[in-house]
Protein backbone atom coordinates (compact mmCIF):
# COMPACT_ATOMS: atom_id res chain seq x y z
CA UNK A 1 0.00 0.00 0.00
CA UNK A 2 1.12 3.52 -1.04
CA UNK A 3 1.19 6.43 1.43
CA UNK A 4 2.25 10.27 1.13
CA UNK A 5 3.42 12.04 4.09
CA UNK A 6 2.69 15.66 4.42
CA UNK A 7 5.85 17.68 3.62
CA UNK A 8 6.09 20.45 6.11
CA UNK A 9 5.98 19.94 9.97
CA UNK A 10 3.05 21.57 10.88
CA UNK A 11 2.75 19.76 14.48
CA UNK A 12 1.56 22.77 16.26
CA UNK A 13 -0.31 25.81 14.86
CA UNK A 14 -1.33 27.24 18.12
CA UNK A 15 0.78 27.81 21.36
CA UNK A 16 0.61 25.06 23.70
CA UNK A 17 -2.28 25.50 26.69
CA UNK A 18 -1.67 22.51 29.20
CA UNK A 19 -4.76 22.24 31.41
CA UNK A 20 -4.97 22.83 35.32
CA UNK A 21 -5.43 19.89 37.44
CA UNK A 22 -3.99 16.35 35.97
CA UNK A 23 -5.05 13.46 34.11
CA UNK A 24 -8.63 12.40 35.07
CA UNK A 25 -9.30 8.78 36.38
CA UNK A 26 -12.38 8.79 34.40
CA UNK A 27 -10.21 8.77 30.78
CA UNK A 28 -8.17 6.26 32.24
CA UNK A 29 -11.90 3.97 32.11
CA UNK A 30 -12.37 5.76 28.80
CA UNK A 31 -8.94 4.80 27.63
CA UNK A 32 -9.58 1.29 29.08
CA UNK A 33 -12.77 0.67 27.12
CA UNK A 34 -11.24 1.35 23.92
CA UNK A 35 -8.75 -0.92 24.14
CA UNK A 36 -11.00 -3.47 25.14
CA UNK A 37 -13.47 -2.90 22.78
CA UNK A 38 -10.84 -2.56 19.31
CA UNK A 39 -9.36 -6.06 20.10
CA UNK A 40 -10.73 -9.42 18.71
CA UNK A 41 -9.73 -11.27 21.29
CA UNK A 42 -12.42 -9.89 23.55
CA UNK A 43 -15.21 -10.57 20.93
CA UNK A 44 -13.79 -14.28 20.48
CA UNK A 45 -14.02 -14.72 23.99
CA UNK A 46 -16.99 -13.36 25.20
CA UNK A 47 -18.52 -15.61 21.80
CA UNK A 48 -17.03 -18.55 23.60
CA UNK A 49 -18.01 -17.70 27.20
CA UNK A 50 -21.66 -17.70 25.89
CA UNK A 51 -21.48 -20.38 23.50
CA UNK A 52 -20.10 -22.52 26.30
CA UNK A 53 -22.65 -21.12 28.74
CA UNK A 54 -25.92 -21.08 26.92
CA UNK A 55 -24.74 -24.09 24.43
CA UNK A 56 -23.33 -26.75 26.70
CA UNK A 57 -26.28 -25.54 29.35
CA UNK A 58 -28.52 -26.69 26.96
CA UNK A 59 -27.12 -29.64 26.28
CA UNK A 60 -26.31 -31.27 29.77
CA UNK A 61 -30.30 -30.03 30.36
CA UNK A 62 -31.20 -31.89 27.06
CA UNK A 63 -29.52 -35.25 28.40
CA UNK A 64 -30.90 -35.22 31.60
CA UNK A 65 -34.77 -34.12 30.39
CA UNK A 66 -34.17 -37.33 28.20
CA UNK A 67 -33.11 -39.88 30.99
CA UNK A 68 -35.51 -38.70 33.82
CA UNK A 69 -37.72 -41.28 32.87
CA UNK A 70 -35.30 -43.72 33.65
CA UNK A 71 -33.70 -42.25 36.85
CA UNK A 72 -33.73 -44.03 40.55
CA UNK A 73 -35.48 -42.34 43.02
CA UNK A 74 -32.65 -40.97 44.73
CA UNK A 75 -31.18 -39.21 42.24
CA UNK A 76 -34.78 -37.65 40.93
CA UNK A 77 -34.82 -36.71 44.71
CA UNK A 78 -31.43 -34.96 44.65
CA UNK A 79 -31.91 -33.01 41.28
CA UNK A 80 -31.83 -29.70 40.66
CA UNK A 81 -32.84 -27.99 37.51
CA UNK A 82 -31.41 -24.78 38.16
CA UNK A 83 -27.90 -26.08 38.81
CA UNK A 84 -28.25 -28.28 35.82
CA UNK A 85 -29.49 -25.74 33.40
CA UNK A 86 -26.35 -23.21 34.78
CA UNK A 87 -23.96 -26.41 34.19
CA UNK A 88 -22.45 -24.75 30.99
CA UNK A 89 -20.89 -22.01 33.11
CA UNK A 90 -18.48 -24.09 34.69
CA UNK A 91 -16.77 -24.03 31.15
CA UNK A 92 -17.89 -20.72 30.33
CA UNK A 93 -15.51 -19.59 33.54
CA UNK A 94 -12.63 -20.46 31.21
CA UNK A 95 -13.19 -18.34 28.78
CA UNK A 96 -14.28 -15.22 30.76
CA UNK A 97 -11.23 -15.89 32.80
CA UNK A 98 -8.88 -16.12 29.27
CA UNK A 99 -10.20 -12.83 28.49
CA UNK A 100 -9.33 -11.16 31.90
CA UNK A 101 -5.95 -12.47 31.61
CA UNK A 102 -5.84 -11.40 27.96
CA UNK A 103 -6.66 -7.87 29.24
CA UNK A 104 -3.21 -7.39 31.00
CA UNK A 105 -1.27 -10.10 29.74
CA UNK A 106 -1.65 -8.48 25.94
CA UNK A 107 -0.32 -5.38 26.93
CA UNK A 108 2.74 -7.02 27.85
CA UNK A 109 3.40 -9.18 25.27
CA UNK A 110 2.58 -7.13 22.50
CA UNK A 111 4.19 -3.77 23.95
CA UNK A 112 2.04 -1.69 24.30
CA UNK A 113 1.83 -1.42 28.05
CA UNK A 114 5.16 0.95 27.33
CA UNK A 115 2.69 3.74 25.39
CA UNK A 116 0.20 3.09 28.33
CA UNK A 117 2.62 3.95 31.39
CA UNK A 118 4.07 6.92 29.19
CA UNK A 119 0.83 8.60 29.21
CA UNK A 120 -0.42 7.49 32.41
CA UNK A 121 2.27 6.65 35.35
CA UNK A 122 0.20 6.18 37.84
CA UNK A 123 0.25 2.63 36.78
CA UNK A 124 -1.83 1.19 39.99
CA UNK A 125 -5.05 3.18 38.90
CA UNK A 126 -4.43 2.03 35.30
CA UNK A 127 -4.84 -1.39 36.40
CA UNK A 128 -7.32 -0.32 38.68
CA UNK A 129 -9.44 0.91 35.60
CA UNK A 130 -8.73 -2.13 34.05
CA UNK A 131 -10.42 -4.41 36.46
CA UNK A 132 -13.57 -1.89 36.43
CA UNK A 133 -13.83 -1.62 32.98
CA UNK A 134 -13.34 -5.55 32.32
CA UNK A 135 -15.40 -6.64 35.52
CA UNK A 136 -18.44 -4.21 34.45
CA UNK A 137 -18.13 -6.25 30.73
CA UNK A 138 -17.84 -9.23 32.56
CA UNK A 139 -20.94 -8.94 34.69
CA UNK A 140 -22.91 -7.74 32.12
CA UNK A 141 -22.23 -10.61 29.70
CA UNK A 142 -21.75 -12.99 33.00
CA UNK A 143 -25.87 -12.09 34.02
CA UNK A 144 -26.86 -12.23 30.32
CA UNK A 145 -25.46 -15.81 29.74
CA UNK A 146 -26.88 -17.47 33.30
CA UNK A 147 -30.35 -15.63 32.51
CA UNK A 148 -30.10 -17.08 28.97
CA UNK A 149 -28.81 -20.27 30.24
CA UNK A 150 -31.56 -21.04 32.91
CA UNK A 151 -34.72 -19.52 30.78
CA UNK A 152 -33.28 -21.72 28.09
CA UNK A 153 -32.59 -24.92 30.33
CA UNK A 154 -36.05 -24.65 32.20
CA UNK A 155 -37.96 -24.71 28.66
CA UNK A 156 -35.85 -27.91 27.66
CA UNK A 157 -37.03 -29.93 30.95
CA UNK A 158 -40.77 -28.48 31.11
CA UNK A 159 -43.04 -31.22 30.18
CA UNK A 160 -40.09 -34.04 31.10
CA UNK A 161 -39.07 -33.26 34.22
CA UNK A 162 -39.10 -30.75 37.03
CA UNK A 163 -38.58 -27.33 36.40
CA UNK A 164 -37.17 -24.34 38.56
CA UNK A 165 -38.91 -20.81 38.21
CA UNK A 166 -37.14 -17.58 39.69
CA UNK A 167 -39.81 -17.22 42.27
CA UNK A 168 -38.98 -20.60 44.00
CA UNK A 169 -36.36 -20.18 46.88
CA UNK A 170 -33.01 -19.95 46.24
CA UNK A 171 -33.14 -20.02 42.34
CA UNK A 172 -33.06 -16.28 41.62
CA UNK A 173 -30.48 -16.24 43.72
CA UNK A 174 -28.40 -19.22 41.95
CA UNK A 175 -29.04 -17.26 38.53
CA UNK A 176 -27.39 -13.96 39.83
CA UNK A 177 -24.92 -15.83 41.30
CA UNK A 178 -24.10 -17.07 38.19
CA UNK A 179 -23.16 -13.95 36.13
CA UNK A 180 -21.66 -12.78 39.59
CA UNK A 181 -19.54 -15.73 40.07
CA UNK A 182 -18.14 -15.57 35.91
CA UNK A 183 -17.32 -11.39 36.52
CA UNK A 184 -15.68 -12.03 40.09
CA UNK A 185 -13.42 -15.21 38.95
CA UNK A 186 -12.78 -13.65 35.78
CA UNK A 187 -10.98 -10.46 38.01
CA UNK A 188 -9.36 -13.00 39.81
CA UNK A 189 -7.73 -14.35 36.96
CA UNK A 190 -6.98 -10.29 36.10
CA UNK A 191 -4.97 -10.17 39.02
CA UNK A 192 -3.25 -12.99 38.51
CA UNK A 193 -2.92 -11.85 35.20
CA UNK A 194 -0.84 -8.59 36.53
CA UNK A 195 1.31 -10.85 38.49
CA UNK A 196 2.25 -13.57 36.13
CA UNK A 197 2.60 -10.66 33.09
CA UNK A 198 2.85 -13.51 30.99
CA UNK A 199 -0.87 -15.10 29.13
CA UNK A 200 0.76 -18.44 28.88
CA UNK A 201 1.69 -18.97 32.47
CA UNK A 202 -1.34 -16.95 33.85
CA UNK A 203 -3.51 -19.33 31.88
CA UNK A 204 -1.61 -22.27 33.48
CA UNK A 205 -1.97 -20.90 37.17
CA UNK A 206 -5.85 -19.93 36.17
CA UNK A 207 -6.63 -23.15 34.80
CA UNK A 208 -4.44 -25.08 37.76
CA UNK A 209 -6.19 -23.36 40.31
CA UNK A 210 -9.57 -24.06 38.58
CA UNK A 211 -9.20 -27.87 37.71
CA UNK A 212 -6.45 -29.37 38.67
CA UNK A 213 -6.74 -27.90 42.70
CA UNK A 214 -9.78 -29.70 43.64
CA UNK A 215 -8.42 -33.03 41.87
CA UNK A 216 -5.34 -32.81 44.48
CA UNK A 217 -7.93 -31.88 47.30
CA UNK A 218 -10.15 -34.67 46.30
CA UNK A 219 -7.14 -36.90 46.85
CA UNK A 220 -6.25 -35.93 50.36
CA UNK A 221 -8.29 -37.67 53.01
CA UNK A 222 -12.18 -36.73 53.44
CA UNK A 223 -11.41 -34.88 57.05
CA UNK A 224 -8.49 -32.66 55.63
CA UNK A 225 -10.00 -32.53 51.78
CA UNK A 226 -13.65 -30.99 53.07
CA UNK A 227 -12.08 -28.16 55.75
CA UNK A 228 -9.74 -27.25 52.20
CA UNK A 229 -12.24 -28.25 49.41
CA UNK A 230 -14.64 -25.30 50.39
CA UNK A 231 -12.08 -22.45 49.95
CA UNK A 232 -11.85 -24.02 46.48
CA UNK A 233 -12.70 -21.39 43.46
CA UNK A 234 -14.78 -24.26 41.70
CA UNK A 235 -16.35 -25.15 44.89
CA UNK A 236 -17.43 -21.96 45.44
CA UNK A 237 -19.08 -21.50 41.76
CA UNK A 238 -20.56 -25.12 42.20
CA UNK A 239 -22.39 -23.68 45.62
CA UNK A 240 -23.25 -20.59 44.14
CA UNK A 241 -24.93 -21.99 40.76
CA UNK A 242 -27.29 -24.53 43.57
CA UNK A 243 -29.88 -24.54 44.99
CA UNK A 244 -28.87 -26.86 47.52
CA UNK A 245 -26.89 -26.74 50.47
CA UNK A 246 -24.11 -28.91 49.50
CA UNK A 247 -22.15 -30.60 52.76
CA UNK A 248 -19.36 -29.30 54.12
CA UNK A 249 -18.99 -26.00 51.84
CA UNK A 250 -19.55 -22.60 52.67
CA UNK A 251 -22.85 -21.06 52.44
CA UNK A 252 -23.18 -19.54 48.90
CA UNK A 253 -22.32 -15.56 50.02
CA UNK A 254 -20.13 -16.38 52.20
CA UNK A 255 -18.56 -18.40 49.68
CA UNK A 256 -19.00 -15.14 47.12
CA UNK A 257 -17.45 -13.44 49.59
CA UNK A 258 -14.23 -15.21 49.94
CA UNK A 259 -13.96 -15.63 45.99
CA UNK A 260 -14.05 -11.61 46.27
CA UNK A 261 -11.84 -11.67 48.61
CA UNK A 262 -9.40 -13.71 46.28
CA UNK A 263 -9.60 -11.52 43.13
CA UNK A 264 -9.46 -8.03 45.73
CA UNK A 265 -5.57 -10.11 47.13
CA UNK A 266 -4.65 -10.78 43.38
CA UNK A 267 -5.45 -7.30 41.91
CA UNK A 268 -3.56 -5.82 44.75
CA UNK A 269 -0.67 -7.94 44.51
CA UNK A 270 -0.15 -7.79 40.92
CA UNK A 271 -0.79 -3.96 41.24
CA UNK A 272 2.16 -3.62 43.97
CA UNK A 273 4.12 -5.74 41.99
CA UNK A 274 3.32 -3.92 38.40
CA UNK A 275 4.21 -0.40 40.45
CA UNK A 276 7.61 -1.72 41.37
CA UNK A 277 8.34 -3.70 38.49
CA UNK A 278 10.49 -2.13 35.73
CA UNK A 279 8.14 -2.52 32.14
CA UNK B 1 14.23 20.20 29.11
CA UNK B 2 15.12 16.92 30.25
CA UNK B 3 18.21 16.37 33.15
CA UNK B 4 19.97 13.47 33.73
CA UNK B 5 22.04 13.65 36.51
CA UNK B 6 24.20 10.67 38.20
CA UNK B 7 21.79 8.35 36.15
CA UNK B 8 23.05 4.93 36.74
CA UNK B 9 20.65 1.61 35.88
CA UNK B 10 22.07 -2.01 36.79
CA UNK B 11 19.97 -5.53 35.60
CA UNK B 12 21.38 -7.60 38.09
CA UNK B 13 25.24 -7.09 38.20
CA UNK B 14 25.07 -5.71 34.74
CA UNK B 15 25.22 -2.29 34.74
CA UNK B 16 23.41 -0.67 31.77
CA UNK B 17 23.78 3.14 32.17
CA UNK B 18 26.33 4.12 34.69
CA UNK B 19 26.69 7.44 36.24
CA UNK B 20 25.43 9.62 33.58
CA UNK B 21 24.82 13.68 33.80
CA UNK B 22 23.79 15.51 31.07
CA UNK B 23 20.76 18.21 29.95
CA UNK B 24 18.67 18.37 26.53
CA UNK B 25 18.11 21.90 26.38
CA UNK B 26 15.02 23.67 24.02
CA UNK B 27 15.28 24.66 20.74
CA UNK B 28 17.47 22.13 19.36
CA UNK B 29 17.91 18.66 18.28
CA UNK B 30 20.25 16.45 20.62
CA UNK B 31 21.48 13.14 18.78
CA UNK B 32 22.23 10.45 20.98
CA UNK B 33 24.91 8.14 20.02
CA UNK B 34 26.59 5.51 20.68
CA UNK B 35 27.00 1.78 19.71
CA UNK B 36 24.36 -1.02 20.29
CA UNK B 37 24.29 -2.25 23.69
CA UNK B 38 25.63 1.24 24.76
CA UNK B 39 22.36 2.24 27.26
CA UNK B 40 20.60 4.50 25.02
CA UNK B 41 17.04 2.41 25.25
CA UNK B 42 18.00 2.30 28.82
CA UNK B 43 18.37 5.97 29.55
CA UNK B 44 14.84 7.46 27.54
CA UNK B 45 13.12 4.34 29.31
CA UNK B 46 14.67 5.99 32.76
CA UNK B 47 13.38 9.05 30.91
CA UNK B 48 10.00 8.08 30.96
CA UNK B 49 9.72 5.89 34.11
CA UNK B 50 8.88 2.96 32.61
CA UNK B 51 12.41 1.35 34.51
CA UNK B 52 13.33 2.95 37.91
CA UNK B 53 17.16 4.39 38.39
CA UNK B 54 19.42 1.97 40.52
CA UNK B 55 21.14 5.62 41.13
CA UNK B 56 20.60 9.21 40.31
CA UNK B 57 17.53 11.04 38.79
CA UNK B 58 15.95 12.11 35.22
CA UNK B 59 13.54 14.72 35.43
CA UNK B 60 11.38 16.34 32.95
CA UNK B 61 10.97 20.21 33.11
CA UNK B 62 11.96 20.19 36.72
CA UNK B 63 9.69 17.05 37.60
CA UNK B 64 9.84 13.33 37.61
CA UNK B 65 8.15 11.65 34.88
CA UNK B 66 5.59 10.04 37.09
CA UNK B 67 4.65 13.79 38.72
CA UNK B 68 3.72 15.36 35.28
CA UNK B 69 -0.01 16.10 35.80
CA UNK B 70 -0.68 15.22 32.13
CA UNK B 71 2.40 13.14 30.75
CA UNK B 72 1.43 13.06 27.24
CA UNK B 73 1.17 16.61 26.97
CA UNK B 74 4.45 17.36 28.14
CA UNK B 75 6.27 14.53 26.98
CA UNK B 76 6.41 12.63 23.82
CA UNK B 77 8.01 9.20 22.83
CA UNK B 78 8.59 7.05 20.72
CA UNK B 79 10.49 4.35 21.92
CA UNK B 80 9.83 0.82 19.63
CA UNK B 81 8.46 0.79 16.45
CA UNK B 82 5.65 -1.66 16.50
CA UNK B 83 5.03 -2.18 20.43
CA UNK B 84 1.76 -1.91 19.54
CA UNK B 85 -1.27 -4.59 19.48
CA UNK B 86 -0.95 -5.93 15.85
CA UNK B 87 -4.75 -6.40 16.09
CA UNK B 88 -5.63 -3.29 17.02
CA UNK B 89 -6.47 -0.79 14.32
CA UNK B 90 -3.91 2.52 13.59
CA UNK B 91 -6.88 4.78 15.00
CA UNK B 92 -7.76 2.97 18.04
CA UNK B 93 -4.14 2.89 19.38
CA UNK B 94 -4.04 6.59 19.46
CA UNK B 95 -7.71 6.82 20.47
CA UNK B 96 -6.88 5.17 23.62
CA UNK B 97 -3.77 6.75 23.93
CA UNK B 98 -5.49 10.34 23.38
CA UNK B 99 -7.81 9.31 25.70
CA UNK B 100 -6.13 9.15 28.93
CA UNK B 101 -4.84 12.52 28.70
CA UNK B 102 -8.16 14.00 27.80
CA UNK B 103 -6.52 15.03 24.43
CA UNK B 104 -9.49 15.56 21.60
CA UNK B 105 -10.29 13.02 18.51
CA UNK B 106 -9.69 15.65 16.06
CA UNK B 107 -5.93 15.89 17.32
CA UNK B 108 -5.90 11.84 16.63
CA UNK B 109 -7.28 12.42 13.03
CA UNK B 110 -5.01 15.29 12.46
CA UNK B 111 -1.77 13.26 13.88
CA UNK B 112 -2.62 10.02 11.11
CA UNK B 113 -2.82 12.82 8.47
CA UNK B 114 0.44 14.14 9.62
CA UNK B 115 2.35 10.52 9.52
CA UNK B 116 0.45 9.95 6.57
CA UNK B 117 -1.46 7.31 7.94
CA UNK B 118 -5.13 8.34 7.52
CA UNK B 119 -6.18 6.01 4.68
CA UNK B 120 -4.99 3.24 6.69
CA UNK B 121 -6.10 4.29 9.97
CA UNK B 122 -8.83 0.88 10.51
CA UNK B 123 -6.40 -0.87 9.22
CA UNK B 124 -5.07 -3.97 11.66
CA UNK B 125 -1.35 -2.64 13.29
CA UNK B 126 -0.06 -6.11 12.56
CA UNK B 127 -0.39 -5.48 8.23
CA UNK B 128 1.82 -2.16 8.99
CA UNK B 129 5.48 -2.23 7.42
CA UNK B 130 8.13 -0.75 9.54
CA UNK B 131 8.28 2.30 8.71
CA UNK B 132 4.70 2.44 9.14
CA UNK B 133 4.71 1.36 12.66
CA UNK B 134 7.72 3.74 12.89
CA UNK B 135 5.33 6.27 11.93
CA UNK B 136 2.92 5.26 13.95
CA UNK B 137 5.02 5.60 16.82
CA UNK B 138 5.70 9.37 15.81
CA UNK B 139 2.33 10.63 15.38
CA UNK B 140 1.76 8.54 19.19
CA UNK B 141 4.63 10.92 20.43
CA UNK B 142 3.25 14.20 18.99
CA UNK B 143 -0.51 13.40 20.07
CA UNK B 144 -0.08 15.52 23.18
CA UNK B 145 1.59 18.30 21.02
CA UNK B 146 4.48 18.54 23.69
CA UNK B 147 7.13 20.53 24.63
CA UNK B 148 9.44 17.48 24.86
CA UNK B 149 9.95 14.89 22.60
CA UNK B 150 12.46 11.36 22.43
CA UNK B 151 12.63 9.16 19.66
CA UNK B 152 14.71 6.01 19.53
CA UNK B 153 15.94 5.43 16.29
CA UNK B 154 13.34 6.66 14.66
CA UNK B 155 14.55 6.26 11.38
CA UNK B 156 15.23 2.34 11.17
CA UNK B 157 13.34 0.42 8.40
CA UNK B 158 12.13 3.67 6.83
CA UNK B 159 13.47 4.34 2.99
CA UNK B 160 14.91 7.19 1.76
CA UNK B 161 12.01 9.43 1.49
CA UNK B 162 11.27 8.80 4.57
CA UNK B 163 13.90 9.57 6.48
CA UNK B 164 14.17 13.06 4.90
CA UNK B 165 10.91 13.78 6.51
CA UNK B 166 12.09 12.38 9.53
CA UNK B 167 15.07 14.46 9.77
CA UNK B 168 13.36 17.95 8.36
CA UNK B 169 10.28 16.94 11.20
CA UNK B 170 13.02 16.89 13.90
CA UNK B 171 14.64 19.79 12.86
CA UNK B 172 10.89 21.58 12.72
CA UNK B 173 10.19 20.50 15.92
CA UNK B 174 13.57 21.76 17.59
CA UNK B 175 12.64 25.44 15.66
CA UNK B 176 9.29 25.75 16.88
CA UNK B 177 10.74 25.65 20.64
CA UNK B 178 10.43 22.16 22.05
CA UNK B 179 13.16 19.95 23.27
CA UNK B 180 14.42 16.59 21.05
CA UNK B 181 16.17 13.93 21.86
CA UNK B 182 16.93 11.32 19.40
CA UNK B 183 18.74 8.50 19.60
CA UNK B 184 20.97 6.91 16.56
CA UNK B 185 23.73 4.30 16.57
CA UNK B 186 24.66 5.79 12.96
CA UNK B 187 27.03 9.48 13.49
CA UNK B 188 26.63 9.90 9.83
CA UNK B 189 22.75 10.36 10.37
CA UNK B 190 22.72 12.66 13.13
CA UNK B 191 25.94 15.23 11.58
CA UNK B 192 22.60 16.07 9.20
CA UNK B 193 20.19 16.10 11.96
CA UNK B 194 21.69 17.01 15.78
CA UNK B 195 22.77 20.40 16.94
CA UNK B 196 24.19 18.87 19.96
CA UNK B 197 25.73 15.14 20.36
CA UNK B 198 25.40 13.46 23.34
CA UNK B 199 27.73 10.15 22.80
CA UNK B 200 27.75 7.23 25.39
CA UNK B 201 29.33 3.77 25.39
CA UNK B 202 28.90 1.30 27.83
CA UNK B 203 26.23 3.08 29.82
CA UNK B 204 28.95 5.93 30.47
CA UNK B 205 29.51 9.60 28.64
CA UNK B 206 31.73 10.20 26.11
CA UNK B 207 30.71 13.56 25.04
CA UNK B 208 28.61 16.26 25.25
CA UNK B 209 29.17 19.13 22.62
CA UNK B 210 27.83 21.00 19.28
CA UNK B 211 27.96 18.88 16.67
CA UNK B 212 30.12 21.46 14.87
CA UNK B 213 32.62 20.95 17.39
CA UNK B 214 32.34 17.31 16.72
CA UNK B 215 32.75 17.30 13.40
CA UNK B 216 36.22 19.53 13.61
CA UNK B 217 37.35 17.25 15.93
CA UNK B 218 36.94 14.52 14.19
CA UNK B 219 38.22 16.28 11.02
CA UNK B 220 41.35 16.29 13.34
CA UNK B 221 44.14 14.60 10.55
CA UNK B 222 46.55 11.78 11.13
CA UNK B 223 49.76 10.55 8.74
CA UNK B 224 49.83 7.70 7.64
CA UNK B 225 53.39 5.72 7.88
CA UNK B 226 55.18 3.19 6.73
CA UNK B 227 58.77 2.28 7.28
CA UNK B 228 60.93 -0.70 7.55
CA UNK B 229 62.21 0.81 11.10
CA UNK B 230 59.31 1.44 12.45
CA UNK B 231 60.06 0.65 16.20
CA UNK B 232 63.05 3.38 15.92
CA UNK B 233 60.85 6.01 13.83
CA UNK B 234 58.00 5.47 16.52
CA UNK B 235 60.12 5.35 19.48
CA UNK B 236 61.39 8.99 17.68
CA UNK B 237 58.01 10.37 17.08
CA UNK B 238 56.76 9.93 20.86
CA UNK B 239 59.62 11.88 21.99
CA UNK B 240 58.62 14.61 19.97
CA UNK B 241 55.60 14.04 21.73
CA UNK B 242 53.25 12.67 18.39
CA UNK B 243 50.89 9.75 19.50
CA UNK B 244 51.17 7.00 17.31
CA UNK B 245 49.53 3.44 17.07
CA UNK B 246 50.38 0.48 14.90
CA UNK B 247 47.76 -0.47 12.67
CA UNK B 248 47.52 -4.16 11.60
CA UNK B 249 48.96 -4.33 8.57
CA UNK B 250 52.00 -2.89 10.09
CA UNK B 251 51.52 0.95 9.02
CA UNK B 252 51.97 3.31 11.66
CA UNK B 253 49.43 6.03 12.36
CA UNK B 254 50.52 9.39 13.69
CA UNK B 255 48.72 12.38 15.70
CA UNK B 256 50.19 15.27 16.55
CA UNK B 257 52.72 15.91 13.90
CA UNK B 258 52.64 16.70 10.34
CA UNK B 259 53.66 14.90 7.09
CA UNK B 260 56.61 17.47 6.73
CA UNK B 261 57.79 17.29 10.09
CA UNK B 262 57.76 13.31 10.42
CA UNK B 263 59.08 13.09 6.87
CA UNK B 264 62.78 15.82 8.27
CA UNK B 265 62.54 13.60 11.45
CA UNK B 266 62.69 10.60 9.24
CA UNK B 267 65.70 12.12 7.09
CA UNK B 268 67.67 12.97 10.33
CA UNK B 269 67.71 10.10 11.84
CA UNK B 270 68.51 8.12 8.36
CA UNK B 271 64.85 6.07 8.34
CA UNK B 272 63.62 5.11 5.33
CA UNK B 273 60.40 5.71 4.52
CA UNK B 274 57.88 3.78 2.28
CA UNK B 275 54.78 5.25 2.57
CA UNK B 276 54.08 8.75 3.88
CA UNK B 277 50.67 10.01 3.39
CA UNK B 278 48.22 12.13 5.39
CA UNK B 279 44.56 11.31 6.05
CA UNK B 280 41.77 12.53 7.65
CA UNK B 281 39.09 10.84 10.01
CA UNK B 282 35.44 10.13 8.60
CA UNK B 283 32.60 11.28 11.31
CA UNK B 284 32.10 7.55 11.93
CA UNK B 285 35.71 6.74 12.32
CA UNK B 286 35.85 9.18 14.74
CA UNK B 287 33.33 8.38 16.43
CA UNK B 288 34.32 4.83 16.01
CA UNK B 289 37.40 5.71 17.81
CA UNK B 290 35.77 7.54 20.39
CA UNK B 291 33.48 4.18 21.81
CA UNK B 292 36.39 1.71 20.54
CA UNK B 293 37.12 -0.43 23.12
CA UNK B 294 33.67 -0.49 24.54
CA UNK B 295 32.07 -2.39 22.56
CA UNK B 296 29.63 -4.87 23.72
CA UNK B 297 30.62 -7.15 20.56
CA UNK B 298 34.39 -7.25 19.52
CA UNK B 299 32.97 -6.94 15.61
CA UNK B 300 33.10 -3.39 14.97
CA UNK B 301 31.04 -3.90 11.88
CA UNK B 302 27.84 -4.03 14.38
CA UNK B 303 28.38 -0.07 14.32
CA UNK B 304 28.08 0.61 10.49
CA UNK B 305 25.59 -2.18 10.23
CA UNK B 306 21.79 -0.84 10.59
CA UNK B 307 19.96 -2.57 12.92
CA UNK B 308 17.48 -4.51 11.22
CA UNK B 309 14.99 -5.05 13.92
CA UNK B 310 14.78 -1.57 15.65
CA UNK B 311 14.14 -2.73 18.88
CA UNK B 312 18.44 -0.94 19.24
CA UNK B 313 18.87 -3.26 22.36
CA UNK B 314 17.05 -5.30 24.43
CA UNK B 315 17.33 -5.41 27.89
Amino acid sequence: MSVTMREAPAVSTSRRVIPDGRYPFSGLLASEWTKLRTVRSTMWTLLATAVAGIGIGAIATAATAARWSRMSPLRRLSFDPTRVSLTGLLLAQLAIGILGILVVSAEYSTGTIRATFSVAPRRSAVLVAKAIVFGAVALVSGEVVSFVAFFSGQAILSGKAPHATLSQPDVLRAVVGGGLYLAVLGLLALGIAAIVRHSAGAIGTFVGILLILPLIVAALPSSIGNQIGRYLPANIGVVLLSTRHLGSSFSPWVGFGVLCGYAVAAIAIGGALIVRRDV
Amino acid sequence: MIEIKGLTKHYGDKVAVDQLSFDVVPGRVTGFLGPNGAGKSTTMRLVMGLDAPSAGSATVNGRRFHDLPWPLREVGAHLEAKAINPGRGAFAHLWMLAQANRIPRRRVEEMLQFVGLADVSRQRVGKFSLGMGQRLGIAAALLGDPGVLLFDEPVNGLDPDGIRWVRHMLKGLAAEGRTVFVSSHLMSEMALTADQVVVIARGRLMADMPVSEFTAASSQRFVRVRSPEKGRLSAALASEGAEVTEERDGSLFVRGANEVEIGELAARLSIVLHELSPQSASLEEAFMAMTEGSLEYSNTHALADADPVGRGVGR
